[in-house]
């Protein structure tokens, strides 16, 4: 991450310089300043929000019964948590709304399983395999039905939007299971060096 | 598929009203557990914010830099013998940072392009394929406070990778 950040940051210094774009370059630094605060300010509402409505979900002992209904699923790909902790609830839940292109729900979620899986970690400030195997499922984003895009095809009057169903449906899963193989790869092989 | 936009529509507030229904006939306190879950919700975002914050800083001036023009001139070359619309590259570039920001460049593609292009097709797979990996990367690693990310980053990279090149593979093979 520092690298990224910093290689992004580098570039855009330079190609502002030399685009003679300097005055656009500190401009768009306190555009984004704003735009920070009002995704966060956003986040405050709707994280809030699904905590809270978990939160009774768990005290109707719900959650519970769900967990356990994909304990199964869950179980298989994180091996190491251990049977009724709350973050293969959480992960659960994460994923289904993941699936149905919630994203708005997804996110708070995913920060609850993130902390849920915080919890199991021994050192704090490094990532376990379970948290990194989250996070690329995540980021490789399993979405049934692409809404958005659709939505946005329909509206510009493509003749038939839902064509885009089974190749984005397709792409995403290679794509999910490319990552998790990489990382199961990566696991394997710096159990060699020890 | 309205039939199915209504389902999905409805999701959410039926999964509200479930959980509010079934919480109250279990004799729990819905308000007052409502209320106790969602106190939280505040330190968790205030935790996240210098993240993001570090993440829109890096797109904005990104953009602005006049950078992100020259990497897509340099991938229309690159893309010209494999016959495919440079469009796509901005897409596949940008969405990973911002879902904002690809959404912009999709309208846009789709008004210069026509909605049943080559282009709008690739970048619509794209889209629906391809996640806000940097953004998903800051906020949830953000959460918990992680520094060491191991080969994390390099593999959610490889994903998206792979993610596109099936994506354009696919909507070549198939229209």
């Amino acid at each position: 991450m520092n690298t990224v950040w910093l290689l992004v940051i580098c570039i855009s210094i330079v190609s502002a310089a030399i685009n003679g774009r300097i005055d656009a370059f500190t401009k768009a630094m306190f555009e984004a300043g704003k735009a920070a605060v009002e995704v966060c300010l956003y986040l405050v509402g709707i994280v809030s929000l699904w905590l809270g409505l978990t939160k009774i979900l768990e005290d109707s002992g719900l959650i519970y019964k769900l967990s356990n209904f994909f304990r199964p699923a869950i179980s298989f790909l994180f091996r190491k948590i251990p049977e009724g902790h709350p973050a293969i609830t959480s992960i659960t839940l994460n994923l289904l709304a993941n699936l149905f292109g919630l994203g708005n729900a997804a996110t708070p979620l995913g920060i609850k399983a993130m902390e849920d899986l915080q919890t199991l970690n021994t050192e704090t400030d490094t990532i376990t395999f379970e948290m990194m195997l989250f996070i690329v499922i995540n980021t490789s984003s399993i979405q049934l039905i692409p809404f958005t895009t659709i939505g946005l095809l329909a509206s510009y009057g493509s003749r038939n939007p839902n064509a885009i169903v089974l190749p984005t449906l397709i792409s995403t899963l290679i794509s999910s299971a490319t990552a998790v193989g990489i990382l199961y790869l990566f696991k394997k092989f710096s159990r060699k060096d020890r | 598929m309205d039939t199915l936009s209504v389902v999905f529509q409805g999701l959410i507030p039926f999964f509200i009203f479930f959980t509010v229904i079934y919480g109250f006939a279990k004799g729990v306190p819905v308000y007052d557990s409502f209320v106790s879950g969602a106190k939280d919700g505040i330190g968790i975002i205030m935790g996240i914010f210098p993240y993001v914050l570090a993440i829109f800083i890096a797109v904005k001036t990104f953009e602005a830099s006049g950078a992100h023009d020259v990497i897509k001139k340099m991938f229309s070359i690159i893309a010209g013998p494999f016959h495919l619309p440079p469009e796509i590259f901005s897409v596949a570039m940008v969405k990973p940072f911002s879902n904002a920001a690809s959404l912009g460049i999709f309208t846009e593609i789709l008004k210069t392009t026509g909605p049943d292009s080559l282009a709008s097709l690739i970048s619509a797979v794209i889209m629906g394929s391809a996640e806000t990996t940097f953004y998903v990367l800051a906020v949830y690693l953000g959460a918990v406070g992680i520094k060491k990310t191991k080969c994390l980053v390099p593999v959610c990279l490889a994903a998206d990778m792979t993610g596109i090149i099936i994506a354009i593979i696919l909507v070549k093979l198939m229209f």
